[in-house]
């Protein structure tokens, strides 16, 4: 049992943003959910693939994001509700796909979650996915706090159903990855056979049809969606400023107005359902007031289509004075907090605001910080595969000479763009790019390029998106040395299962499909090698540059260590001998920390030697190979 | 809770890797259980350890507060890890605000590498004693060492907290322990709700 299939209606839990959403799909009966992971939405499908077999639900771990919509979709025209959620670059990758079915329109609900994550605190670049569903003609809803979370989910479902298309929700990391109380209901249990009328197809044409009738089916969401309450006003009948808002922002101003003791001046209007626009809603309450504020996350969504609606309506909604992104009061990157909307009220009503403590006690809290608190800055784990893998290929690329440099990708090992992976890593886009732009690099010696480039992506980055551009490295006879750093997870997100793990979302058996099987049957020569032992990966990574014909694949396999240290703690018991380590003296100086820079070596200041942190190493050895005096020593465990 | 005011404010910090996120779901959950409204935000990044990571912790008896606690507005600061309860002060802290910290550090990156300076514990508690109305100090990975696994120290420093005996922070062993039976495999059990009242037992131990 988990808390998220708790049938105890009545009873208040506090889930996370990502269960209230997931908890609202059980509630209104979905039975198939797929995804591929990506923070901040995998613990959606995540803690739905817990409770799969207890709730009768097929759950899985897709291999990307339009295969992942292709299974809830398939499941939808088979007439049982599904859900598919994903990461704003996700959505990316599943749009071609959904611009088709937004079209033919589906069967049973089918709800898509899009997490955005403002200020990419985990992600690689910023993006606000609302914008899509204008442009696929689906309902956006946006929650504001986690009850409402799982009720609009629910509702999601019915109206896809209704309305025979896909629903997106939207949520952001401050929501997805927050936690907060909400309100068991009850747990249906489906038992509806699927079933797909083959007498008729499914198409997005003819289009003189389908897209005027997704037009109706959008007008019709939109009085649905005002029926079900997630649109409200709240405030004064007649205030001197107007905030509309939306998501994250309905706390963040609702804190900044109890910060500024401004409640009584200032109208909120949410806005639960933001595509299509809540026209009546607009027209009803933006006549109370001249003065308009927008306060939401990233882009201008509502600011700019509310303006647009202003302009074509005239009459009360004619001549107001907006403030938002275009006007520079509100941000227009980066995330929302209570101070960003304190800051933003305080001027727009022009309140002095001064936090509630002392300038000087503010003053000296900044100071005593900036001068002992040393930035954390993120790095590999201890005994991080990953950081062995670096290890090699900057002294391989060392030997060779020829300033040749990687192209790296997404995953954990994107940390090697900084100092655990010694900046090996130079370049990071969406999940497969380090393939494809090497191909495009390795292209160029016919105009004279000399330096050697290398690829490298993870085990689940190469089953998502790197087999396409291995596949055309190999058609378009390109050169290319391509690293799997194969540390059987998705590490980076969860360490979810993925097709060469053996295992599925469910935690069942799986075919295990071979990802160096597969670069063999492109063409490409593969080699295999623990890339804890670093004087062969590199000897290798150094032999296979000389020879540089052709597309190679070196597979790196070892198991992330946070995963084995799951079940096993340690593989060495490593430690420094104090009277052979050369501490600050010797010619390494410090070699072992301050170049190799593993969490789990300390320096001790008092001896002037190195030493192992047993609460944080996790026992890879990999230092006893590094460290030039043979002061570290390893014991097999 | 005492007095009126709401939400309550309480901030866990430490580092990636030492479990800080279950031990802000499970002292939230139990807070919840005890009829309290609670919103968590959490600060991390991916799974890598070495980050800083904090929970915000809202605690009121009627609203959902935002997941973001304002400028100097924490009312408690909890460190799994000493720097980072200092660190939180910059922004959170205040002249009222009460700290329970780890003493075990953990270095960054940078100072493993040379490059930066981990100051001695000493000057890290008392400048969280200028900036605090008072500190508490455990030792919460040593307990957990002792305890055979440095993961325990998170229910060590839960169970401090619970120690603490503030009015508004009334987090109870019995709704833990049903937290614990919730939450974790049910072998998990005995060994965190050990840990716990090895922390408990802990602060409790200083001198007042
Ligand atoms: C299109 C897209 N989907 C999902 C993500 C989120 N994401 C980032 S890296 C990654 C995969 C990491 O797995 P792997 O390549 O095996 O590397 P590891 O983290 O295990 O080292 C995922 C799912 C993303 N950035 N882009
Ligand atoms: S989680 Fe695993 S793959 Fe990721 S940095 Fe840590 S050890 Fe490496």
């Amino acid at each position: 049992m988990s808390i998220l299939s708790l049938d105890q209606p009545g009873r208040t839990v506090l889930f996370m943003g990502n269960e209230a959403l997931a908890r609202g799909a059980i509630e209104a009966g979905v039975r198939v959910c797929a995804a591929y992971p990506g923070n901040p939405s995998s613990e959606i499908i995540g803690s739905l693939s817990q409770v799969a077999e207890e709730l009768g639900l097929y759950v899985e771990w897709s291999v990307n994001e339009k295969v992942a919509a292709e299974v809830a979709a398939g499941a939808s025209l088979g007439g049982l509700r599904s859900l598919t959620a994903m990461k704003h670059n996700g959505l990316n990758v599943a749009v071609d796909f959904l611009f088709n079915l937004s079209m033919s329109g589906c069967r049973g609900g089918m709800v898509i979650v899009a997490c955005d994550d403002p200020l990419a605190l985990s992600s690689t670049n910023e993006q606000d996915t609302r914008p899509y569903a204008k442009m696929l003609d689906l309902p956006l809803l946006e929650p504001s706090d986690f009850e409402e979370g799982k009720r609009m989910v629910s509702f999601a479902f019915d109206l896809s159903e209704e309305l025979g298309l896909p629903v997106v929700v939207h949520s952001v990391t401050r929501f997805s990855h927050a936690r907060g109380n909400v309100t068991l209901g009850a747990i249906p249990r489906g038992q509806d056979k699927p079933f797909f009328d083959a007498s008729q197809g499914v198409f997005p044409k003819p289009i003189e049809q389908t897209h005027p009738a997704l037009h109706r089916k959008l007008r019709q969401a939109g009085e649905r969606v005002q029926a079900a309450g997630f649109n409200a006003y709240l405030g004064p009948a007649s205030p001197e400023l107007m905030v509309v808002t939306c998501g994250s922002g309905v706390g963040y101003v609702k804190e900044a107005l109890h910060n500024l003791e401004a409640a009584g001046r200032v109208g909120v209007l949410k806005i639960g359902g933001t595509w299509p626009l809540p026209a009546e809603l607009l027209r009803e309450h933006l006549a109370r007031c001249q003065r308009i504020l927008f306060f939401e996350e990233v882009d201008p969504f509502l600011e700019d289509n509310i303006k647009a609606f202003c302009a074509q309506e005239g009459g009360a909604l004619a001549g107001k004075t907006f403030y938002g992104k275009a006007s520079g009061h509100v941000p227009d990157w980066g995330e929302n907090t209570p101070d960003v909307a304190i800051t933003v009220l305080a001027r727009v009503l022009g309140i002095g605001y001064q936090p509630p403590r002392p300038a000087a006690y503010a003053a000296e809290a900044a100071e005593l910080v900036a001068e002992l608190a040393t930035p954390r800055t993120l790095g590999l784990c201890a005994g991080c595969p990953h950081r062995a893998t670096y290890w090699s290929i900057k002294n391989a690329l060392a030997l060779d000479g020829r300033q040749g440099f990687t192209f790296g990708d997404i995953g954990c090992y994107a940390q090697g763009r900084g100092p655990s992976g010694f900046g090996v890593m130079k370049t990071m886009h969406a999940m497969g790019s380090g393939a494809g732009l090497a191909d495009g690099f390795g292209q160029l010696t016919r105009f004279g390029a000399e330096q050697p480039v290398l690829a490298l992506c993870g085990d689940s980055t190469f089953f998502h998106a790197a087999i396409p551009a291995l596949l055309n490295a190999r058609y378009n006879n390109a050169n290319l040395l391509m690293l799997v750093l194969d540390n059987s997870a998705t590490a980076m997100t969860g360490f979810q299962p993925h097709p060469g793990v053996g295992k599925n979302a469910m935690g069942q058996a799986a075919p295990k499909v071979e990802l160096a099987e597969i670069c063999r049957a492109i063409g490409a020569e593969v080699v295999e090698l623990d890339p804890f032992d670093v004087e062969s990966t590199t000897a290798t990574i150094y032999g296979l540059l000389q020879d540089l014909q052709g597309i190679k694949v070196l597979v790196l396999k070892q198991e992330c260590a946070l995963l084995r240290g799951r079940r096993q703690k340690l593989l060495y018991r490593v430690a420094v001998d104090p009277d052979k380590c050369r501490g600050q003296e010797c010619g390494c100086h410090r070699f072992c920390t301050r170049v190799f820079k593993c969490p789990g070596l300390i320096w001790d200041p008092a001896a002037g030697k190195a030493d192992i942190d047993e609460a944080i190493c996790t026992g890879c050895g990999v230092c006893a190979s590094i460290c030039p005096a043979g002061a570290i020593a390893r014991e097999a465990v | 809770m005492s007095g009126q005011i709401d939400p309550r404010n309480v901030i866990i910090t430490g580092v990636g890797g030492q479990g800080n996120v279950l031990a802000s779901q499970m002292m939230g959950q139990a807070l919840v259980q005890q009829g309290l409204v609670v919103t968590i935000g959490e600060t991390y990044g991916a799974s890598q350890r070495g980050g800083s990571v904090m929970s915000h912790l809202r605690i009121s008896r009627s609203q959902q507060w935002s997941p973001l606690i304002p400028e100097g507005q924490a009312h408690l600061v909890v460190g799994l890890e000493p720097l980072e309860a200092l660190r939180v002060m910059a922004r959170y802290g205040n002249p009222q605000v009460l700290t329970l910290t780890n003493t075990r550090p953990i270095r960054p990156l940078d100072v493993i590498a040379g490059n930066a300076e981990y100051p001695e514990l000493e000057v890290i508690l008392s400048s969280l004693a200028r900036l605090s109305q008072k500190v508490w100090t455990v030792e919460a990975t040593e307990i957990a060492l002792a305890m055979g696994n440095p993961i325990f120290s998170n229910m060590v420093i839960l169970g401090a907290m619970a120690g603490l005996g503030l009015d508004w922070f009334p987090l109870r062993r019995d709704s833990f322990q049903e937290v614990l039976g919730l939450l974790l495999p049910a072998k998990a059990m005995a060994s965190n709700l050990e840990a716990f009242d090895r922390g408990q037992a802990a602060v409790q131990a200083l001198p007042l």
